[in-house]
């Protein structure tokens, strides 16, 4: 990786907190409604993951799917952070045109696959995914991310079995930030270490610290690579810490203090700052220079863009319900 | 034209439409090795082998949710349901996802499944192999629902099903796996939408779907005795319900029973009866009639479970009903 890339990565990384950090502004000014979950924290694991992964190519793409916490999974895999926050907003210009909403970003255009609400959900649904791209011999892999707290759905013991006997060529992405909303992961799970957890279904798996970028990318590639060639299901365990609460209505009365202070001693933003000044990469200057460019880029395009959006069409709230132009050979109705 | 059982019907289609499209995969517990519990799969395990003819575990809403997945890809998943009671664990994947995706992404992404399951009351196989649910599904937006209700529409729904590009549910039953019908040799489709008057009449309107389509059929056989003209319409489709036909119907007879196999509070008849008193109310000149299951768990014992389900009798009592005889 060159220097460019480094410093392309720190300013993803600053996009995306200074992202999250926005849209809890526009939340309080209830301009976005509903659920939001915000990634402040967890920055490291997408980003390094899907940095190793095909994305930004359109229909090339590997699928990427997730939970509810899927704004910047949508952005790192190639979606406009306009058309992400024009979709909290609400707008028609959103990604999911303003049906979805904050949990259910989707841009097929570039194979992100969507955020789901129901926990657990998507570990199907990626399984899914990887067959058809194996089936179609599309050389894909589909790579799923989830917290801790989905591992004790009866969906990942279903998937990891079936993942596990069909060959199925996808990355499970446990990002371990160890509470299931509000409860600590030694208190909802017998065991805590969660790539343990598939030695059950034979699947090959590691865990990783996931607030080093550095260590996320070496790690997820050797995963992607294996998962790619040997068309063989992989999970990849993240340690990782979300500085938030788990939704906007959370006063973490969960956690210490303390224990929060810790965490964000190890702030991925932090950790990969410091490295490439020590490397002599980039200067603290340049760092607030870059800050400063995110934020005008948030707030003068992203913002901007999302603000200015129409609203969708009243006249088309039954679209999309169903195929809107079936074919009358399959649909009908019948002749008498 | 040959005779042919609805199992095999439902095994033709399977066979053309895999061979017609190579993303089309069928899925379930037991179709592939074993040939399907109701033989609707046999043979095509040899025929396409283990990538397309995929014996699953015993993992109803994760096995779904995969076929779901698969389909997301534009794959074309048949995924077998062994019993409609097993699909109330996958009403997750179902209900949640599918049924969902593609509003939730604004219309980017279609989940072209089929589902097909058997959802009715056979013999003895008590409440936990009998349930009928269909008004679970034909009330979720996002799902189409059809219940063919012998060979000609096993056969040419489930062709279009796997064309169509929404999920569909098919509801088959097992006392109809055998139920015979001469069917065309050549390859035709039977569409997804609008009822069907299979028998004219000029008195009352009986209104089944599935299995009860035949109660009705025997019932207007008997009111025939009576000298009672019996129209019968086969609604198809619960989803959209084609609600034309009957009002069409129902205009010209003035008189309505529905036949449900299922118990009544919120399902099929009421929804059906709803339909009318919106659509034609002043058309009628007698209070529609549900005839339906009783509102208990289906039991194990003979007698019981016969008083449980509504039969032919039960229908034509209700038509004699519905004309004010008794």
């Amino acid at each position: 990786m060159n220097d460019a890339d480094k410093k392309r990565l720190l300013r993803e990384m600053i996009l995306y907190r200074r992202f999250e950090d926005r849209s809890f502004e526009a939340y309080m000014e209830r301009k976005i409604g509903g659920f939001l979950h915000l990634y402040s924290g967890q920055e490291a694991v997408a980003t390094g993951v899907l940095e190793m992964a095909v994305v930004g190519q359109g229909r090339k793409n590997d699928y990427v799917i997730t939970g509810y916490r899927d704004h910047i999974h949508a952005i790192k895999t190639g979606t406009d952070p306009k058309a992400v926050m024009a979709e909290l907003y609400g707008k028609e210009t959103g990604c999911s045109k303003g049906r979805g909403g904050s949990m259910h970003i989707f841009d097929a255009s570039q194979n992100f696959m969507g955020g789901y609400a129901l926990v657990g959900q998507p570990f199907p649904l990626a399984a899914g995914l990887a067959m058809g791209a194996k089936h179609q011999k599309t050389n894909q892999i589909a790579i799923c991310f989830l917290g801790d707290g989905a591992n004790n759905q009866g969906t990942f013991h279903e998937t990891m079995n079936m993942a596990s006997i069909w060959n199925l060529p996808v990355l499970f992405v446990c990002e371990n930030n160890q509470y299931a909303i509000g409860t600590r992961i030694d208190r909802s799970t017998a065991v805590t270490d969660q790539y343990r957890r598939v030695e059950a279904y034979n699947m090959k798996s590691s865990q990783h610290d996931g607030m080093d970028i550095d260590i996320v990318m070496a790690a997820a590639k050797d995963a992607i690579d294996y998962v790619r060639k040997e068309s063989k299901p992989y999970f990849i365990e993240f340690m990782t810490y979300r500085f938030r609460g788990h939704s906007m209505s959370d006063a973490k009365g969960y956690r210490t203090r303390e224990e929060e202070a810790e965490w964000e001693k190890r702030d991925p933003i932090k950790i990969y700052s410091r490295r490439l000044v020590e490397e002599g990469i980039i200067t603290p200057e340049d760092i607030k220079a870059m800050e400063k460019e995110v934020d005008d880029y948030i707030e003068n395009e992203v913002i901007k863009f999302a603000e200015e959006s129409p609203e969708p069409k009243v006249e088309e709230l039954t679209r999309y319900v169903l195929d809107d132009n079936p074919d009358p050979r399959w649909i009908g109705p019948l002749q008498q | 034209m040959a005779e042919t059982a609805y199992w095999e019907a439902i095994r033709r289609a399977h066979d053309e439409e895999m061979a017609n499209d190579e993303l089309v995969i069928a899925m379930g517990e037991d179709i592939g090795v074993a040939g399907g519990t109701y033989k609707a799969t046999l043979g095509l395990y040899d025929k396409y082998g283990e990538e397309r003819v995929i014996d699953t575990p015993i993992s109803e809403n994760s096995y779904t949710g995969i076929g779901i997945g698969a389909s997301m890809t534009g794959m074309r998943p048949i995924i077998e349901i062994m019993s409609i009671n097993f699909a109330l664990l996958a009403l997750d994947t179902l209900i949640n996802a599918a049924a969902k995706i593609r509003y939730m992404s604004g219309g980017q992404i279609a989940c072209p499944i089929v589902m097909r399951t058997p959802g009715g009351t056979a013999h003895q196989l008590a409440a936990q192999h009998s349930a009928r649910l269909a008004r679970m599904f034909m009330s979720t937006s996002g799902l189409r629902v059809v219940t063919p209700r012998g060979p000609l529409d096993a056969y040419g729904m489930l062709k279009s099903a796997v064309r169509c590009n929404d999920p569909v549910i098919i509801i088959e039953h097992e006392q109809m796996y055998n139920l015979k019908e001469d069917i065309p040799d050549e390859e035709f489709f039977r569409p997804l939408e609008g009822a069907e008057v299979v028998r004219e009449g000029s008195d009352i309107t009986l209104i089944g779907y599935n299995f009860s389509v035949h109660l009705c059929l025997q019932a207007a056989k008997r009111l025939e005795g009576d000298g009672i003209s019996a129209e019968v319409i086969d609604l198809r489709a619960l989803k959209p319900i084609d609600r034309e036909t009957i009002r069409r119907s129902v205009e010209k007879t003035h008189h309505a029973v529905v036949a449900e196999e299922d118990e009544a509070p919120v399902g099929v008849g009421a929804e059906i009866i709803t339909g009318i008193i919106e659509d034609c109310f002043f058309a009628l000149d007698s209070q529609p009639v549900r005839v339906h299951a009783a509102d208990v768990p289906v039991p194990y014992n003979a007698t019981l479970e016969k008083a449980a389900i509504p039969d032919a009798n039960d229908v034509y009592q209700g038509a004699l009903k519905a004309l004010g005889k008794i």
